[in-house]
């Protein structure tokens, strides 16, 4: 089959033994830094993005792939040990894992964890090797304005439809395709939104925005709210190893998880939030022991850890495929495509096969050296999650300021970091959701480009965005989903009513 | 009861409490849709088919004078999440970090003036009050990035006095 050559083919480019140091490198990276608390693998690949600048691009992707299963395998360990989620999919296992540490079960929570990741990573990186063909084969056929509809689809979908307040998550968004009009117009040249300010022409960088609002928005809310009680670090006693007992009890959860995970992750709406705790529900109900669960359930880390790292694997497919990225990581992995010039999408797939196998094929040697790598490391992350709270935030600033220093060293591209960091500060204070942001500005010029493409090709007619039939659709599913959350509000508002 | 309110919002306050930090942001979104608007009434009318590069800003525009609605109305019924309580000094004092960091490198300082600078500030805004040992473990931690990223990586990192003795 196509598939097993084109996957021999990439396994042959990522078992280069240069290759195979830059996944080792990603995969150490991405752990040392997704572990420190706060920094979500969004942030991680952000902040890393700037190691990778003088790479080739095939040995920087394979980098990012290491880099990607690393810092969410960084997340779930502090997850477990100190109960602060770097990023909302976490949360789901730090509410039993962090009972499990503090039980002195910490060994076997992130055993099942790190297995559990590694069998869930490795059936959903073959999902996304058989379903990324056939879903190329399907999106070459797609016209502009269908991919301005499927883009739709995702805008309303990561901001309205899942999140807790859909106004809240649609300013996000807007917020984002605002700063995504800075610059210089690609079709015209003309410049909007640039005050006069040259920096501007060139529009807003993504990894300076990401880092902005996570990184430095991020220390300036922990300060803030720094009075408030610390997290404590829950040491990591007795064994490491899982029990036969464990065992039985976590191979089903894997298993389920990855059902939730993968396929809920390849859908253009995106989120492991979902997944996860659809997961953590299930094993609850399913359990033989529902009265550890709050206590320190060993299926209520299988479960959604699985669930979390099918569904990364999963957000692959649309970013690979499609050129759409669901979450803010995925954003940041276009970012990082986009650096070399690089558009995925089904062109790339016919372009640069060796590039796009050769990651597909590098995750599966990163899921790998995870699971060979942690274990024994866990000593050394835990003592990584030790650093003093001052030197912590304080390094952490000082990583995200050189990558903007690294990449454009002038005063106006580090006052927008500084911006950026406010406002971060700003919407984490009010609760406003920061992934619409990144992907506001990462997918709105894309779309606005699609979209006319579309309106020049049929001379301004708008009608051809229903005209085509998958246009037609999306932009329904798109409508329906930005309606939904408003009238289940409504509805919920009207039952309580009668209660 | 309903559910989207916090527990004990309610029945506490059945006038709804005005929240003025939502009167601000609701503010500040009508305000960037009229610079949207502005800064696209200067763009030249094009005469291509289709949508010109004004055409997004409007839309955009008109998005963000809705949400500004939207938030207007959750403001108006006190309906937005409930706050913690803050200390605003650590902000100011990581901002003014940011501000040294930016004025040094601005000024020719160097990368690892600049970032020392930040380091130390952010760890006295996270409590820490050994200024002189921060200093210390800042200076070499990012001349050790520096000769890293230069000599390593081959990437430059802005040169300033001390970068030019190594």
């Amino acid at each position: 089959m196509d598939t097993f050559a084109a996957l021999a083919h990439g396994m042959a480019v990522a078992v280069q033994p240069m290759n195979l140091l830059y996944a080792l490198i990603g995969v150490f990276l991405g752990t040392a830094v997704g572990v420190l608390p706060g920094i979500g693998p969004a942030l991680t690949v952000a902040l890393l993005l700037p190691v990778t600048y003088k790479l080739d691009p095939g040995g920087s992707l394979i980098m990012f792939a290491g880099i990607y299963y690393g810092g969410m395998y960084g997340g779930s360990t502090t997850a477990i040990l100190i109960n602060t989620p770097g990023e909302s999919a976490s949360m789901a296992t730090a509410l039993e894992g962090n009972k499990m540490a503090k039980a002195g079960r910490g060994g076997p929570a992130l055993a099942t964890s790190a297995i559990g990741s590694f069998v869930a990573g490795t059936i959903a990186t073959i999902g996304l090797a058989f379903l990324a063909p056939w879903l190329v084969d399907f999106a070459v056929r797609f016209g502009p304005e269908d991919y301005f509809a499927l883009m739709c689809v995702a805008f309303v979908t990561v901001s309205a439809t899942f999140g807790d307040s859909p106004i809240r998550g649609l300013t996000s968004l807007f917020i984002g395709l605002t700063l995504g009009l800075i610059g210089i117009d690609k079709l015209t040249g003309q410049p909007r939104l640039a005050f006069g300010i040259p920096e501007l022409l060139d529009g807003v960088e993504v990894t300076t925005l990401a880092v902005g609002l996570f990184a430095v928005g991020e220390a300036l809310y922990v300060a803030s709210r720094r009075h408030h009680a610390e997290e404590k670090l829950e040491p990591v006693r007795g064994s490491l190893w899982m029990t036969k007992e464990d065992w039985k009890r976590s191979w089903k959860p894997w298993l389920r998880g990855t059902l939730f995970g993968f396929p809920i992750g390849a859908l253009p709406a995106g989120g492991a939030e979902i997944p996860t705790f659809l997961s953590y529900s299930t094993e609850r109900r399913l359990t033989k022991h529902p009265e550890e669960f709050g206590k320190g359930a060993i299926e209520g880390v299988a479960g959604p850890e699985a669930a979390n790292n099918a569904s990364a694997a999963g957000t692959l497919v649309p970013l690979l495929t499609l050129g759409l990225p669901t979450s803010a990581t995925a954003a940041m992995m276009l970012a990082g495509f986009q650096q070399y010039g690089l558009n995925p999408g089904p062109l790339l797939f016919a372009e640069r096969p060796d590039l796009v196998w050769g990651l597909i094929a590098s995750l599966f040697i990163a899921n790998g050296m995870l699971l060979v790598l942690n274990l024994p490391l866990v000593g050394l992350w835990v003592r990584l999650l030790a650093i003093p709270q001052p030197w912590l935030y304080a390094g952490i600033l000082v990583f995200a300021t050189m990558g903007t220093i690294a990449a454009k060293p002038s005063v106006a591209e580090l006052s927008m970091l500084a911006a950026f960091g406010v406002m971060g500060f700003l919407m984490r204070r009010f609760d406003f959701p920061i992934a619409p942001v990144v992907i506001g500005l990462i997918l709105g010029p894309i779309a606005e480009s699609q979209l006319r493409r579309a309106l020049a090709i049929s001379l301004g007619d708008p009608m051809v965005l229903l005209q085509s039939p998958m246009s037609a659709t999306l932009l329904g599913i798109a409508l329906i989903a930005l309606l939904a959350p408003f009238v289940l509000k409504g509805l919920g508002r009207f039952k309580a009513n009668e209660d | 009861m309903s559910s989207e309110d916090a527990p004990g919002d309610r029945p506490a306050e059945p006038a709804h409490h005005v929240d003025r930090a939502g009167l601000v942001i609701a503010a500040a979104l009508a305000a960037l849709a009229a610079v949207l608007v502005w800064d696209a009434s200067k763009l030249p009318a094009t005469s291509m088919y289709g949508m010109g590069p004004e055409a997004m800003p409007v839309v955009i525009a008109v998005g963000l004078v809705l949400l500004a609605i939207g938030n207007l109305i959750d403001a108006l019924r006190g309906n937005l999440p409930p706050r913690e309580s803050m200390d605003p000094k650590p902000v100011w004092l990581i901002l003014a970090g940011l501000a040294l960091l930016i004025g040094i490198i601005g000024f020719g300082g160097g990368f690892i003036l600049a970032t020392s600078a930040l380091f130390v500030t952010t760890s006295a805004a996270f409590g820490r009050r050994a200024i002189l040992t921060d200093t210390a473990i800042a200076l070499v931690m990012t001349t050790l990035i520096y000769l890293a990223f230069d000599k390593l990586l081959t990437l430059s990192l802005p040169a300033g006095p001390l970068e030019r003795l190594l």
